[in-house]
């Protein structure tokens, strides 16, 4: 094993905050769903798997990383819309455990209908040609791929944020999260709101899925651990609060790299544990509100 | 009204009626594996069915103790030498303790975020074995777990002989539905079931929720330890994917398609769940996409389930009739 020097340190710090941007983005999509629908979408892993396959598979197809990162989240958000459509909204107001339990069958055929699409073996994968190489940091150098997944997250995050908060739309979202009856009788198609929000919520677990993808293994099963994880960060954060995703998302990050650094067979357990801290010590998560578990 | 009167007896005597059938359960099945597969898992998805059915609570972390449960009665006997009698004590306790560590923390949250809560606890414990390689044998699993036989005055009880295999696990099976039967029908029962249909009202009629619901937490997890460890017997290995979530989503499928909350619900759904399993995976590769369209199915049109759905008919049936006045 290397020394460990400050720049490795540093360094192993930046690839958390890329993991993070990552685990970000996965609970922002989880966030938003759960903030306006109270649904928890237990598909949200395979939704992350499905946008991992379309982006490799558009790349393949239009030979463009830029074209796939717009067409592959639109795909799985267009899935998401026939999803919620057909299935999820059969089940509001039939209680919370309903639209879980659905969308747990729903993550079991996705998987499946990959397997059927594009085998069981996976795809290979690699870093789009502009994205390749290294660039230094001062404390050393860093793969460019993974500077860039921080400032895309960085990126949507803001556009996401002035959509929120400084258009229209956003303001009927804000207000719908609030209380959703109030918005209906205002005169707004509500349920329209709730469909195109869980659509834009697995388009964005399918970006983060085509995100990842250059810097994983690609295959069926990929998004099993990960919806696990993207619970650990929402729990983290505070269910439904934007901000609360994105700061535990790079902390859990953090935590993971810098475990697999310092202690590697304890990567996996560390964030789990993290999460295990915060729910003794304050278990409405960082920015969660006290008494809104129910 | 005869078949009312005989569900009734049936209802009356809901353990003598289970155990009557499992007992000749064997000879209905193509193969004597199967059954007693259907035994554990029916154990397993009953203990589960005390914290989702009757008290309302949806774990996604019970694969945990359906695992510890295994793995513990496992290491007990590969590593220590333990006689599988002793070892199977020591895999319940040590389900017991997990339910414990894990139900203290998941407690205190409610609602969706105790089933995201219960199954993150859940991975932490697939880790830990997973990583636990010269204990639990990694990702291979824990092999070469021999049950040595057993003597009871004249009964010689080999494991080899599947026949007696059955039988052996259907006692400890019965003796754990007789527990859960009396639990339910204790105070304590009512109580859990007063904190699924509301849980501000048992704690304004003064019952301590949070406890209570412990305390069913941790019961469960030593009924799902009890399968765990019969597993381990049974199969003579323990699958290191015994302990993931998608496990513990198994017990939930097994609920849900036998009727939560009824006391037969998760023994049907066991079983069905079993045998459609057996039977699908020889017809086509995608038993996957079957089970998630099955959960979405039943999610869907049939949330009572099979037990559940007859329950109901009979009940709705009985009160037209008028014997009930409702």
């Amino acid at each position: 094993m290397s020394e460990l020097t400050p720049s490795l340190l540093l360094l192993q710090l930046v690839t958390g905050l890329a993991l993070g941007a990552i685990y970000a983005l996965l609970a922002i999509g989880l966030s938003l769903i759960f903030g306006m629908l109270t649904v928890v979408n237990f598909a949200h892993g395979a939704f992350f798997m499905v946008g991992a396959f379309l982006g490799v598979y558009f790349l393949g197809l239009t030979g463009s990383f830029w074209l796939s990162l717009v067409v592959a989240p639109l795909a799985a958000g267009a899935i998401g819309l026939v999803c919620e459509r057909f299935l999820v909204r059969r089940l509001y107001g039939r209680g919370i455990d309903y639209p879980l339990l659905l969308t747990f069958g729903l993550s079991y055929v996705l998987i499946d209908a990959i397997r059927a699409s594009f085998g069981i073996e996976g795809l290979p994968t690699s870093t789009p040609a502009a994205l390749r190489g290294a660039v230094n940091l001062g404390i050393g150098f860093f793969p460019t791929y993974r500077l860039f997944l921080i400032l895309a997250t960085a990126l949507l995050v803001l556009a996401l944020w002035l959509f929120l908060e400084k258009t229209r739309y956003g303001l009927i979202i804000r207000a719908g999260s609030r209380d959703a009856e109030i918005v209906r009788v205002l005169g707004v198609d509500i349920s329209r709101v709730w469909w195109l929000i869980f659509g834009l919520g697995t388009a964005i677990a399918g970006l983060s899925g085509v995100l990842a993808a250059p810097t994983r293994a690609v295959n069926p099963e990929m998004g099993i651990p990960v919806l696990a994880e993207s619970f650990v960060v929402t729990v983290v954060g505070g269910m439904g609060s934007l901000p609360g995703a994105v700061v535990a998302g790079l902390l859990v990050g953090v935590v993971f790299s810098m475990t697999s650094l310092l202690a590697p067979e304890f990567a996996e357990m560390s964030i789990y544990v993290l999460m295990a801290l915060v729910l003794l010590i304050r278990p409405q998560g960082f920015f969660g509100k006290a008494g809104a578990l129910g | 009204m005869n078949l009312q009167s005989i569900f009734n007896a049936i209802a009356r005597h809901r353990v003598a009626a289970v155990l009557l059938l499992l007992l000749v359960f064997p000879l209905l099945m193509p193969y004597e594996a199967l059954a007693a597969n259907i035994l554990i898992f029916g154990l397993f998805a009953v203990g589960f069915n005390l914290v989702f059915g009757y008290t309302g609570l949806l774990s996604f972390g019970h694969a945990s103790f359906l695992g510890v449960g295994s793995y513990l009665t496992g290491i007990a006997m590969v590593h220590f030498g333990l006689h599988w009698l002793p070892a199977l004590g020591v895999g319940v306790l040590a389900a017991l303790a997990a339910g414990l560590v894990v139900g203290y923390l998941a407690i205190r949250t409610r609602g969706i975020y105790f089933s995201m809560v219960t199954l993150a606890l859940g991975q932490i414990i697939y880790y830990v074995f997973y990583k636990s390689e010269r204990w639990t044998g990694g990702e291979n699993g824990l092999r070469g777990i021999q049950a040595t036989p057993l003597d009871v005055g004249p009964l010689h009880l080999d494991f080899l002989n599947p026949t007696t295999k059955y039988y052996v696990i259907w006692l400890f099976v019965a003796l754990a539905l007789w527990l859960v039967s009396r639990l339910l029908a204790s105070p304590f029962g009512a109580v859990i079931e007063a904190i699924r249909e509301n849980e501000k009202r048992a704690a304004a009629c003064g019952y301590d929720v949070a406890k209570s619901k412990l305390l069913i937490f941790v019961i469960s997890a030593g009924i799902c330890g009890l399968a765990g460890g019969l597993r381990a017997l049974h199969l003579s290995v323990v699958p290191v994917d015994s302990l993931h979530y998608l496990q513990s989503g198994q017990a939930v499928m097994m609920c849900l398609l036998g009727g939560m909350g009824t006391f037969f619900g998760p023994f049907v759904g066991a079983a069905v769940f079993l045998y459609l399993e057996d039977l699908v995976t020889n017809l086509t590769k995608y038993w996957m996409a079957v089970v998630g369209l099955l959960f979405m199915g039943l999610v869907l049109f049939f949330p009572r389930g099979i037990w559940g759905t007859l329950v109901h008919l009979l009940k709705r049936h009985a009160a037209s009739a008028g014997e009930h006045a409702p």
